[in-house]
């Protein structure tokens, strides 16, 4: 996608905000709409909307498979771990007043803040690697100037994957 | 007839015209792209019902990744859909029964905003309903005596205001720990199938 050059500005203009905001349904998700789940689908858009314009091979360079599988399961562990803990100090699994049993409803906060961070985590890196696996091969890997059209694995698909190379038809999914 | 309820008349009236196109649209792009805007609709229904985080959710989830792994499938299927087969009657009835049977299921549901509904009368909802950052300037848990005395029934230490998170992470925090382990499966199963296939591992 070397010549969509107005697609790539905007891709990368728009990409730290996207980001961002992702951040700030998480982090928020206790206070106002939104949460891990959420926060976690909009992290990964916007590195989805960054691998869809540059290509996955540059998305892998921004945010690398070993990486991305750790958090995977760190955000997991990290859930799992919070609640892991309050059972060892002595209350009930997932009873967040055992990260500040001198005051229940902060610990409640911090409780649910970990917790939404773990499933922001999960989701944001799961749906990066969904999108790694589906696309890899399919996608052109060098973003698309045409040079890696030749490797792409002749099949029946050949016609349909014509018709939507990101080049003529995939930016509307980027919203 | 108020705003709010011609304000639902006229989406659920787009949504089953989209939902219409779906069926009939023979490229599978476009249909992808129809879905799309199909969560958009709903998003902006569940807004209208004051269901902000569900709206969310169906905006970014909905509307946004499925329809980029939509196209990623498409990338490996190809854009058009098969011709049609003659139609195949047991599915059609096994489909029109669900169809009947889940239209059914909606009388007996309560109306929207009814108080004296299930979701509305029970203990549970009160208690998250009323609890509010300001409420518990002091908070204790239901650890301590004061906190017996002074929230009685209040199991949540009213300290998180969207009470929606509240549920989902606090009342509900098993279930939402399995719906992440869930996920985080389904992530792991891309990475042993896909990845591990490709490289021939």
């Amino acid at each position: 996608m070397r010549e969509q050059s107005i697609l790539r500005v905007a891709a990368k203009m728009m990409t730290p905000f996207i980001l961002v905001f992702g951040l700030y349904v998480v982090f928020h998700g206790d206070i106002s709409p939104g949460g891990g789940f959420q926060g976690g689908v909009i992290i990964a858009s916007g590195f989805i909307l960054y691998g869809l314009v540059y290509g996955g091979a540059d998305m892998r360079r921004v945010i690398p498979r070993w990486l991305s599988d750790a958090l995977l399961a760190l955000g997991v562990l990290l859930y799992a771990g919070t609640g892991t803990f309050c059972l060892l100090a002595g209350y009930r699994f997932l009873d967040y007043t055992a990260l500040r049993p001198s005051s229940p409803g902060t610990g409640e906060v911090i409780g649910m803040t970990l917790v939404e961070y773990g499933v922001g985590f999960t989701v944001a890196m799961v749906m990066v690697t969904i999108y790694n696996e589906i696309s890899e091969g399919t996608v052109p890997e060098d973003g698309g100037d045409g040079s890696a059209t030749a490797e792409a694995p002749s099949s029946g698909a050949a016609a349909g994957r014509d018709a939507i190379r990101p080049g003529t038809a995939a930016p509307p999914s980027a919203a | 007839m108020s705003d709010f309820e011609l304000i639902n008349v006229i989406l659920l009236f787009m949504i089953t015209l989209v939902a219409l196109a779906v069926v009939a649209v023979r490229n599978l792009l476009a249909a992808g792209m129809l879905m799309s805007i199909y969560s958009f609709l709903m998003a902006l229904i569940w807004t209208n019902i004051d269901s902000i985080d569900v709206a969310f959710t169906e905006a970014a989830v909905g509307a946004g990744i499925s329809t980029v792994l939509f196209i990623g499938a498409l990338v490996h299927v190809g854009t058009e859909e098969k011709p049609l087969r003659p139609i195949h009657w047991p599915a059609l009835l096994v489909t029109a029964a669900t169809a009947v049977a889940l239209l059914y299921g909606t009388v007996g549901m309560p109306r929207f905003g009814d108080v004296t509904s299930p979701a509305n009368t029970s203990a549970v909802a009160a208690a998250y309903i009323e609890q509010n950052v300001e409420k518990s300037p002091d908070p204790a848990g239901h650890h301590t005596e004061a906190a017996a005395e002074s929230h009685e029934g209040d199991y949540f230490h009213g300290h998180v205001p969207n009470f929606v998170t509240a549920v989902i992470v606090s009342y509900r925090g098993y279930d939402t720990m399995y719906e992440t382990t869930v996920i985080f499966i389904a992530g792991l199963s891309m990475v042993l199938f896909l990845r591990m296939r490709k490289s021939g591992g």
